[in-house]
Order: C-alpha cells, then structure tokens, then sequence
C-alpha cells in the first residue's frame, strides 16, 4: 500500500536516471557514455549480448561500483545506498549462505535492507509458502535444488517491498515453470508499485514483459524507449504469393525482395499499404496470399544492434 | 552513521550466529586445550622424571643405627630448605669386600648413585665423582654434622616484614607485564588466521554483491571485526574460566603467584580485556584488509605465514619495552598503533597512572576507524573494482 501511495507520488519521476555514465577498467571502457531514465512503476529491460555492459551498468546504478565519470540518481537520491532500503537486487551471480535455513536467508537479506528481523521470518514464512516452498524454510540452502535456490534468493530481494526492483539476469538457469513464476511475480510486483529493471540477453522475455528498454552494445545504450518504439524503427513485413510470375507488378515490389519457398518477403514500401495494393492489382499480380506483418523485437533489435549482437543474443532461447 | 552502524549490526550479528552455533566452534573452543592439557600432562611427567633423576642419590653404606640418624638429619635439612633440593639417602649394609661393594655401587643405575658415604659417624669416607666444595658434599657435611650431634629444637627467630626493595619490585612487575603481553599475543595469534580468512565465505559464495548493494561496504568490515571479536571473547570466557577452575582444582596458584600489577590487578584484568579488543581490533582490521584481496583457502594459506612473522617481529617491538616503560623505546612502540595495545598493557603492570591508558585508546581507536576505512576504500577499489585507480606512481615517488 505504502509502495503505491510513494509509486502514484512519484509518478512523474524517473525511478533511475543516468547521465552519461563511464566506467573504465584499465584501459578497457566497459559502460562508454550511458545516458538513461527509468520510468517509475514501469517494466525496463536492458537488452545486449553477454559483455555488452549490462552488469556493470546495474552496479554503478546500484552504487556497488563508482562510474569512472557521470552522475545516476536512484528513486531521487544522488548516492544509491542512501535508497538501498527501497531497492532489491538479483545478482547475475547468485549467491546464499550455504548453511543457513531458507527463512532465515530470506529474513537476513530482508535486514540488510532494514527489515526487522522477527519481521522478516514471518514475511519468509508468508512467501515461502506461496510459493510451494513452505516445507524447505527450515532446510539448509545447500539442501535446495539450484532453481529452489534462485527462489529463496528472488524472495529475499522483495521481500522488504522494494520500490525497485533490479534483477540481473533473473531467467538464466531456471525452467520454464519458473520462468512463468518469475514473469508473474514481475508483472505482480508492478501492479503493487514497483519499478522493475532486468537484463537479459532473451529478446523474447523482454518483449513479453517490457513497456520500456534499453539496448546496450559495447558499453553504449544504442537504443532507449518503448517497446513499439523499437519495433516503429522498421517498416512492416510484407509475406506476398502471386498467381503470375512475372508482370508489371514485379516493379512494385522493392528490390531487395527475396524469396522464401514461393512467397516473396520484403519491407512494406514507402507510402503504405493502399498504393502497394493497387500497383499490385492493376499490374496483374493475382494475389493469392498477402500479409503484412508487425516486426518483432528481434528484427528491432537487429536493425538497431546489428546481426552480430543479435547473433549473440539468439544463442539462448527462452524455455 | 546510522545505517552504517544498523548494517554492521546485521552483519555482526549474522556472522557471530554463524560462527558460535557452528559445531566447528566447538573444536575452536578446545583446541587451546589440547596444548594445555599436553602440557599439563607431560609436564607433570617430565616433573616427576625430573625429580626421581635430578635428586641425587648417596649410597650410604653403614649400620642402620648410624643410617637412621643420618636419615632423621637429611629429613631435618629437607624440611628446611625443600625436599628436592636435598639428596636421598640409600642405606645398603657392608659387605665383606668393602673396595668391591663401592665400585659396584657406583656403576648402579638403579637407582644412580652419585656417591658412596662408609665408615662411621665420627670417621666417614665419601666416594664418587664429587668434589670437596661441591653443594652436595656441603649437603652431606651438614648431614653427617646434624646426625653426629644430639638434636635440638631449632632456634626461635624474630621476623619483621619490610616493603620490597625498588629494585626486586621493578623485577617482579616486568615479570607480570612480560607474562600478560605474552598472553594478548598469544590470543591474538590464535585468531589471526580466521581474520584472514573472514570474507572467503562471501567472496566464494557471491554474496558479497548483495551485501555491497545493501549496505556500506564500512558495514561489512565493521560487522565482520565486531562479530569475530564477539566470537574470540566467547571463546576467551570458556577458556578462562576453564583456565580458573583448573587452576583452583590444582591448587597450583597460578595467576595468584604473579606480583601484583602497579594498578592493581582488578584493574589490570579490565584494562587486559580493553587491551585485548584494542589489539584484536587493530590487527584485525589490517588482516581483514590483506584477507579480502584473497579469493581461495590457499592464497589464505600463502598469506598466513608473512603474516605470523610479522605479528612476531611486532610483539618483539613492545616487548622490549617491558621492564623499562618510560623509555624511548617504549614510547616509540606505545605510538606505534599495532605493538601500542601490548606495550600499554604492560605499562599497566608496571606505572600506576591511568591518564596514559586513556591517551592510549584515543589513539587506538582512531587507528581502528582509520584501517578500516581504507581497508573497505582498498576492497572497493581492488574486489569490486570501483572507484579511482591506485596510484602506485605516487608511492615510487614518495619511495
């Protein structure tokens, strides 16, 4: 409740802004220039490859590591452990206590973030059971199964009711039941208040989930904002089969049009769909199958990224 | 401040659970035993060894009228001066070959006999590897003289008690100092490995990234330090007192046998304590600084060793000072922030003066709140590989 009143307060506000973040290793520049906001009570997944920057990006906005150069303000505060009571963090790497008990994991993590600790044990007992884990509170993590132990961890992130959420990564390892859960627990945590932030390198996650994103490659956001922004980049994907083969209407489809089995796929052409159409009827087409598709966050993400980037990207499909 | 404080509560908290409700806690909180009780027990042995072969032993070959005077005299010396300290007399009865008999004697292990006492009373002969103004023929003379004599009741003497000279005082205390520096160092040492190897759990088990988001990284130092000092004084506590009850079990005096300290030693026990966190704090804070730049149990290992040696060469430091606590030299090692702990423990054994002691925590304390803070800036830094480079060129100039 508190969360919705802060969320509605702070609408207008950025959960996270950055400016022009730079962070260098040595002579290596991991994040070179980032500059973004965070809508408040929003879904944003930051998209790249593995080594585009994401994970360093989520530290310094964390305040785990200090930017070489720039500024980030987290939920209005200028240094990010000022908010840390108001944010839950998922590692990429994750990591518990091996001996200790699932709810006192939960409740320990829930104190660092401010939480009483009698507090936090009943909070664990609560979320432990709703999510069939009710049984394993009491067991020592090292006890858990990988993914049980990716949920006691995921729990003890939320469990102090974040305004913001950042998950790094928080669908690697899991199956696909746990995935769902977890895309519900995301979509759920939103619904209470919260401004959610994930990276993934799964296209499909982020386009089941996000209303906003950010595309990093080489340690620059190449791309920053909605979704149907994204897509907006690219002219719709025309899927046409003729009756004739060839004919004047052959000039009304683009150059670079390929086939594909016995249909032709190219971009819709400049002045759109209406005078395709006609040049198309009137040049004797015989149109046999015509649709003109949305692209995808993929095709997006390769027109913005590039194929390398998106090469990378595809190499772990969501289950 | 706050949250500073409020993180390293959790922290502390959470590792000192750990560590105390841990069975491996159990086999920490005996192992100092074991040297003890090794010790206690050898010991003993040794003692007794020592005794039944370093008492030495005269064959006295004579009648057993003269033995049992001479024996009622070597109980009357014994009771004088301690019975150790006199030599045992075996009685053995002359044989007919009296040069043989002495030979034979002499050659015996059992028991070892250092000399051979024959005649009589007023005409004895003593034989064996022993030269006239040696402290065992002077025992023997004495011996002989008591039993020759008719006894007699000793002499009353009328004592009066004196303060202790300055000079024997002075010796006595810097023994008490040299015995309690001994003992914080020993204490000391004994958690110097588990310090360094106090961020190994979070560094391998990738909690420290949660933590970091948390809470200062301070914090995490903080709590980790307090926690293990809680750790180190529940263990001392059960140490102590098992030290205590068998010492009174014992009866063997123990502590009590010491001089008492210049402050006294209600006083010199709570100053030990503060001393104690002072020192465990100081080093802990440096070693938990060098411990977090290790990933693994064996770079741990690697840097155990320098370490050890380097505890070593600074308790060398402020032990020198003992016995002379307002030298140059003592001063030099109370300024110092990592030898001043044991120097002024031993100051306290030897100097009255308590304004010292406070100079002494000030100065400590800040030392403590300094390691600290730029042991977390050098985990920040050189672990999570966050802030402003190192600049080594700086230190080469300043080299």
């Amino acid at each position: 409740m508190l969360r919705q009143v802060f969320a509605n307060q702070a609408s207008d506000a950025a959960a996270v802004e950055a400016v022009n973040l730079v962070k260098d290793f040595g002579e290596t520049r991991a994040v070179d220039g980032i500059t973004l906001s965070v809508p408040t009570g929003s879904i944003y997944g930051i998209l790249g490859p593995n080594g585009a920057g994401k994970t360093t990006l989520l530290r310094i906005l964390l305040g785990i590591i200090d930017p070489s150069s720039g500024t980030r303000r987290v939920l209005g505060r200028e240094r990010p452990i000022d908010a840390a009571r108001e944010v839950g963090y998922l590692p990429e790497e994750r990591g518990l206590y091996p001996s200790m008990h699932a709810r006192e994991a939960i409740a320990f993590m829930g104190a660092l973030r401010g939480l009483q600790l009698a507090e936090g044990r009943r909070r664990a007992d609560e979320l432990l059971e709703r999510h069939g884990l009710a049984d394993w509170g009491k067991k020592p993590i090292r006890t858990l199964s990988k993914g049980m132990a990716q949920t006691v961890q995921l729990l003890g992130t939320i469990i102090h009711h974040p305004r913001l959420i950042v998950l790094d990564e928080p669908f690697a390892g899991l199956d696909a039941i746990n995935q769902a859960r977890l895309e519900e627990l995301i979509r759920r945590e939103t619904r209470a208040g919260a401004t959610v932030i994930f990276s993934t390198h799964v296209i499909a996650h982020a386009e089941r989930l996000c209303e906003h994103i950010a595309i990093v490659a080489k340690g620059r956001v190449v791309f920053d904002g909605t979704v149907d922004e994204a897509r907006g980049r690219l002219r719709p994907i025309v899927r046409l089969r003729t009756r004739a083969s060839d004919g004047p209407w052959r000039s009304a489809i683009p150059a670079e049009a390929r086939r594909e089995g016995d249909q032709w796929v190219f971009e819709l052409p400049e002045g759109g769909p209406e005078p395709f159409l006609k040049a198309l009827i009137d040049g004797g087409a015989g149109i046999e199958t015509l649709a003109i598709e949305r692209p995808g966050l993929h095709d997006a993400f390769v027109s913005i990224a590039g194929d390398s980037a998106a090469a990378e990207m595809g190499q772990e499909k969501p289950q | 401040m706050m949250s500073l404080l409020r993180g390293a509560y959790v922290i502390a908290r959470r590792d000192f659970a750990a560590t105390v409700l841990s069975k491996t806690f159990i086999f920490f909180l005996i192992g100092p035993l074991f040297p003890l009780l090794f010790g206690g027990v050898f010991g003993s042995i040794g003692a007794q060894v020592a005794t039944r072969t370093e008492q030495p032993v005269i064959a006295v070959v004579s009648s057993k009228a003269d033995f049992d005077r001479l024996h009622d005299a070597r109980d009357r010396l014994a009771d004088a001066i301690g019975d150790p300290g006199v030599v045992r007399l075996v009685h053995y009865a002359p044989e007919a070959d009296a040069a043989a008999q002495q030979k034979r004697l002499l050659a015996t292990n059992r028991p070892p006999i250092r000399a051979v006492l024959s005649g009589t009373l007023a005409n004895p002969h003593l034989a064996g590897s022993l030269p006239a103004e040696d402290p065992l023929a002077m025992q023997v003379r004495i011996i002989l003289q008591q039993a020759s004599a008719p006894p007699t009741a000793p002499p009353t003497i009328a004592t009066s008690t004196t303060e202790e000279s300055a000079g024997s005082l002075a010796k006595n205390r810097a023994m008490t100092a040299w015995f309690a520096a001994t003992l914080l160092f020993i204490l000391t040492i004994l958690l110097c490995g588990m310090v360094l190897s106090q961020l190994i759990e979070e560094k391998s088990n990738k909690i420290i990234e949660v933590v970091a988001a948390a809470v200062p990284i301070d914090s995490l130092f903080i709590g980790k330090l307090f926690a293990m000092l809680a750790s180190s004084v529940t263990g001392i506590v059960v140490w102590v007192s098992a030290g205590a009850l068998a010492i009174q079990l014992l009866k063997t005096g123990g502590l009590a046998t010491l001089p008492a300290p210049a402050v006294g030693w209600p006083l010199f026990l709570a100053l030990g304590i503060l001393y104690f966190a002072m020192n465990y704090l100081l080093l802990g804070a440096v070693f938990l600084t060098i411990g977090a730049q290790a990933s693994t149990v064996r770079e741990v290992q690697t840097l155990s060793m320098p370490i050890t040696f380097a505890q070593v060469l600074i308790f060398g430091f402020a032990t020198n000072a003992i016995g002379a606590p307002d030298s140059s030299a003592a001063l030099s090692a109370a300024v110092f922030p990592l030898s001043s702990p044991i120097v002024m423990l031993a100051r306290a054994a030897e100097r009255p003066e308590l304004w010292p002691h406070a100079i002494a925590f000030a100065w400590q304390a800040a030392w403590v709140a300094l390691i600290l803070h730029y042991g977390a800036k050098m985990f920040r830094k050189t672990v999570l590989k966050s802030g402003a480079r190192v600049k080594w060129r700086l230190f080469r100039r300043a080299g």
